[in-house]
């Protein structure tokens, strides 16, 4: 594989750019694999790339029903953060920040990986005293956390409405200054290129339609494009989850939702951090291009469609608006929407099952993209070494007939409630 | 935005209602054993269909009656309404 360097840049500039290798190929399924990854997705990437790189597993393919990045890791606001109360989550999603940070060098990839911080507003004394609980529990988890008052929030963004007639006047807000954003659709790039040039086979256009399994274990999958033979298989698939699920006859704690998201017309540099609204649910972070990236509630009914309705849009741009008045201003570029899946506590699985052979990633929520290089690391270790790791031990699928859930909002099992 | 006919109300926007997840769920009966398994069916494990999908609505801006509703989860078509104690045949 070509190294991305400014060498080679300057090499291939003398040939008009025209002789680059391939980022990866197109390969023909084989006849089988050590381990099948459905879903090509960031996490499904991520997860081919570690078995590859930390597992010395090579023989692997990835298998896409349309096209890689197609799905939810090219239809988030890109945010990064590991501002959680509950261990497991604080950890899991600090490990990952790590990986973030190292990731362009890594994958020799320019992730664009921007550490601006993310500051999630209060609106009350209560919500103070909850944030200070938050950030001494994430400090606890070796996070950084800063709690801020209403002028040190003022000072950072003076464009947030601080009048003094506003229904939620901002009383403060938590601060994690190491969180950030980082461009989505290279974090998907870069994992498929390094997975590729390591052997894996990018495998897509190729629908699963169903698995064989036989007294508990797995023995490969069938597709679009024939029959493929596996010892191992990885769930991946995100808001397709419960699809593939019923072919297994597996029912999950997992139901499909629709998430909406939004760009601004690109402007000059005026806000560079992510902020959250702290009295609904609405987010801000402005691109390297100037357009403001904003998104909010689940459209809030059970939906596969991959593109959202207006009332929830103009919900969650009506709060936008009381937290930045200025957004108002703004033309919209573009919405659309990504289906995830929404567990019923709110925090991710990934787990081994009860077929052999077969790995369950999945219950994402609103967080998948932050947790791609974490999520792909450790489902790479559950898969080789065929037992969880520490850090997804938390993650089970019988959490929720155990009692032992990761209720980090504690909103209860109607996943369509935010 | 979605157009739901409620059964005591008629045609209404989505505006006036709130959603009350998957109407299959059945509750285990009262006075029974139930299993782990029961419950967590009951509590937490969903099918969350592809298609056709009865769920729950609550009129909450109108008659405030639960109802039930037959809608396409992948086109969002909406093909019947039904009071909530409406067996659905």
């Amino acid at each position: 594989m070509q190294k991305y360097s400014i060498f080679n840049l300057v090499k291939n500039a003398f040939s008009n750019h025209e002789n680059w290798d391939l980022a990866w190929k197109d390969p023909t399924p084989k006849e089988e694999y050590d381990v099948v990854i459905i879903g090509g997705g960031g996490h499904g990437l991520a997860t081919a790339y570690y078995l590859a790189k930390e597992h010395k597993i090579t023989k692997v393919a990835i298998i896409e029903k349309g096209w890689i990045g197609g799905g939810n890791v090219g239809r988030n606001t890109t945010i990064i953060r590991s501002n959680y109360m509950h261990d497991e989550n604080g950890l899991f999603s600090e490990f990952g920040m790590d990986l973030w940070r190292k990731m362009s060098q890594d994958l020799n990839y320019n992730v664009m990986f921007s550490p601006r911080g993310i500051i999630n507003l209060a609106h009350s004394d209560a919500q103070m005293n909850a944030y200070a609980r938050r950030g001494n529990s994430m400090r606890l988890n070796g996070i950084d956390a800063v709690l801020l008052n209403r002028e040190q929030v003022k000072e950072i963004i003076p464009m947030a409405d601080f009048s003094d007639n506003v229904r939620f006047p901002i009383f403060g807000g938590l601060m994690q200054p190491s969180a950030g954003t980082a461009r989505h659709d290279a974090v998907a790039w870069g994992y498929a290129r390094q997975a590729d040039s390591m052997g894996v086979d990018i495998i897509q256009n190729c629908e699963v339609i169903g698995f064989d399994v036989s007294v508990g274990k797995i023995n490969g999958i069938r597709t679009s494009r024939g029959n493929i033979k596996a010892k191992k298989v990885g769930l991946c698939v995100a808001g397709s989850t419960n699809i593939l699920a019923e072919k297994l006859n597996m029912t999950l704690p997992i139901e499909t939702h629709l998430l909406q998201a939004c760009v601004s017309e690109p402007v000059k540099p005026v806000l560079d951090k992510v902020v959250t609204f702290g009295a609904g649910h609405f987010y801000v972070s402005q691109s390297d291009k100037g357009e403001m990236v904003m998104g909010g509630d689940l459209d809030g009914y059970n939906s596969y469609a991959q593109r959202g309705n207006l009332p929830t849009l103009q919900h969650v741009l009506t709060e936008g608006i009381a937290m930045m008045p200025f957004l108002s201003k703004l033309k919209m570029l573009r919405t659309w929407g990504g289906i995830m899946d929404m567990s019923m506590d709110g925090s991710p699985i990934i787990d081994k099952t009860h077929i052999e052979g077969l790995y369950l990633n999945c219950g994402w929520c609103y967080g998948g993209f932050k947790a791609t290089p974490a999520s792909g690391w450790t489902f790479a270790h559950t898969i080789a070494q065929d037992r969880v790791h520490e850090l997804n031990a938390g993650y089970s699928l019988n959490r929720f007939s155990t009692g032992n859930l990761i209720d980090e909002k504690g909103l209860g099992t109607k996943t369509w409630i935010s | 935005m979605l157009y739901i006919n409620c059964p005591h109300c008629g045609m209404r926007s989505q505006n006036e209602f709130s959603y009350g997840g998957d109407a299959s769920v059945k509750r285990p009966e009262l006075n029974k054993e139930v299993s782990d398994q029961e419950w967590d069916d009951f509590v937490y494990n969903r099918k969350s269909l592809r298609g056709k999908h009865l769920e729950l609505w609550q009129h909450i801006s109108g008659c405030r009656q639960w109802i039930k509703v037959e809608r396409d989860t992948a086109t969002h078509e909406i093909f019947r309404t039904f009071k909530a104690d409406e067996d659905v045949a």
